[in-house]
């Protein structure tokens, strides 16, 4: 999917017609006040919605932003309008995911990915694999920081090796196959 | 009497002591956990930010599975507030019959389940305050907690944005539960504020924001112990490990150590029951010390 769309309407992602967004922020700033992760992203959730309104879809999908977003909903809950802010910013990891746009270097969608493979092979995900993957793919040398840490778990049983798979995987496979058919992505 | 139990994946890793402490909890109150024979994971943060809809289904087979295994309403435990939050998701989602719906079913039908609305998400706190009752579980309590003080962290997704039993923005379950069996809860506004969890998956070192990570979970430490507390309570897994296991990075990075013992909710509540470290998976803590009187076998405990 390219990033230019000349198609944009305000309220709706280009290339998910049933993915919704906040269109009718009054920008407020109530999410920006109540978002804990603010100070770490390139814009607030207000200018974030401004920008989707002016149709600047491209410079969201870039941010990183929305790859903080932690997805605790202090923003949803408080906002005056009632808009699923936070089911936006995961619609838009979607799409900026889709669109390869994320920012190079940030691991977040890296790990997702993983996660998600994780998930459809075994249907459990498993923290030690998980973590271990994440550091090779990214930051190997970091390991060394998290070792210590690591091994404190693990004498105390709670970084088991051993990766746990649901008894049936073909059937949560069937499951999730079904769901392949569509493009179309719902929120 | 017993419920329905869905683990999650933390249950079985860095939150065994949760589904310890937990187990023993309910056993002491005469209530049985009936683990869900081949429950998957619930997609966390993660599934849902590739795919909303396979997301949604993860967690439908889950509630399938609940209602194959029983007749009637199901009540499903889910201790770990990210699982939780996903479940409900789930339901929400399948109840309003809308196009997702439709297609998870359909995709449900083809591996030979189905979902009639019947199992419904239950959080511990929920079930322990609600349906087994404060009463009761003060007149168990023969070790209360006299003196402890506790800040409740209920964290984000407890609460938010579903608010299923208790005020999304003050609840106060978990002070009601505690202070039930003889502790003190400590007035903590940031309670429901986020630890940053959900980014640190594969520790705070690599997360996506490393330092912002360690400062949300610095901040919650350094404001609890201000306030007075001994100890801070937990209701979800990532949360509890968070803000445990990284105590001394942040020190480090941000010159102003703390040491704050934090503890699963259940974990307390089973230490006023009068049930014993190791039911209570104690030892897997990386670091507990609960002050004198309300110290569990009246001592105070070394730093594991």
């Amino acid at each position: 999917m390219g990033l230019s769309q000349p198609d944009f309407v305000p309220g709706r992602a280009p290339g998910a017609a049933d993915e919704v967004l906040p269109p009718f922020c009054i920008q407020c700033g109530t999410c920006s006040v109540f978002c804990p992760m603010i100070e770490y992203m390139d814009y607030s959730p207000r200018v974030l919605n401004a920008m989707l309104m002016a149709g600047r879809y491209d410079d969201v999908l870039r941010s990183r932003a929305i790859w903080a977003c932690t997805g605790c909903y202090a923003c949803t809950v408080e906002c005056p309008k009632q808009l699923p802010v936070t089911e936006s910013i995961y619609a838009l990891k979607r799409a900026s995911m889709r669109a390869s746009a994320y920012p190079r270097r940030f691991v977040t969608p890296v790990l997702a990915r993983q996660f998600v493979r994780m998930i459809n092979k075994q249907g459990r995900s498993s923290e030690a694999w998980i973590s271990l993957a994440l550091y090779l793919r990214t930051r190997p040398l970091q390991l060394l920081r998290y070792a210590p840490v690591a091994l404190r778990l693990m004498r105390r049983g709670r970084l088991p090796l051993r990766h746990e798979s649901v008894r049936e995987p073909a059937q949560l496979r069937r499951v999730l196959a079904a769901l392949d058919v569509t493009t179309v992505e719902d929120a | 009497m017993s419920y329905a139990y869905y683990p999650g994946c933390s249950a079985k890793g860095t939150g065994r002591a949760y589904e310890e402490s937990l187990r023993a909890v309910f056993g002491a109150l005469g209530t049985g956990l009936d683990e869900l024979g081949d429950w998957n994971c619930c997609g966390a943060s993660g599934y849902p930010a590739v795919d909303a809809v396979k997301a949604t289904a993860l967690s439908a087979r889950n509630l399938a599975l609940a209602e194959g295994a029983r007749p009637g309403p199901v009540d499903l435990i889910a201790p770990c507030a990210g699982c939780y939050r996903a479940l409900l998701k789930s339901e929400r989602t399948l109840a309003d019959g809308g196009p997702v719906a439709a297609r998870v079913g359909q995709a449900l039908g083809a591996a030979g389940l189905q979902y009639e609305g019947r199992a419904r998400a239950r959080h511990p706190l929920d079930v322990l305050v609600n349906d087994i009752g404060l009463d009761r579980i003060a007149a168990e309590a023969v070790r209360p907690l006299r003196g402890l003080r506790v800040a409740c962290y209920y964290g984000c997704l407890l609460v938010r944005p579903y608010a299923t039993f208790d005020d999304r923005r003050a609840p106060t379950s978990m002070e009601r539960l505690l202070e039930a069996v003889g502790a003190q809860p400590v007035d903590w506004p940031l309670r429901t504020r986020c630890c940053g969890g959900s980014c640190y998956c594969g520790g705070p070192l690599i997360g996506a924001l490393p330092e912002a990570t360690l400062r949300l979970s610095h901040r919650l430490l350094k404001d609890a112990k201000r306030r007075g507390a001994d100890v801070i309570a937990t209701v979800c897994p990532l949360c509890q490990f968070n803000l445990e296991a990284f105590q001394g990075q942040m020190a480090r990075k941000f010159g102003e150590p703390v040491d704050l013992t934090v503890g699963f909710f259940t974990q307390l509540v089973g230490t006023a029951l009068g049930l014993g470290d190791r039911a209570l998976g104690v030892h897997r803590m990386l670091h507990w010390r609960l002050p004198e009187p309300a110290g569990v076998k009246g001592g105070a405990h070394v730093q594991a």
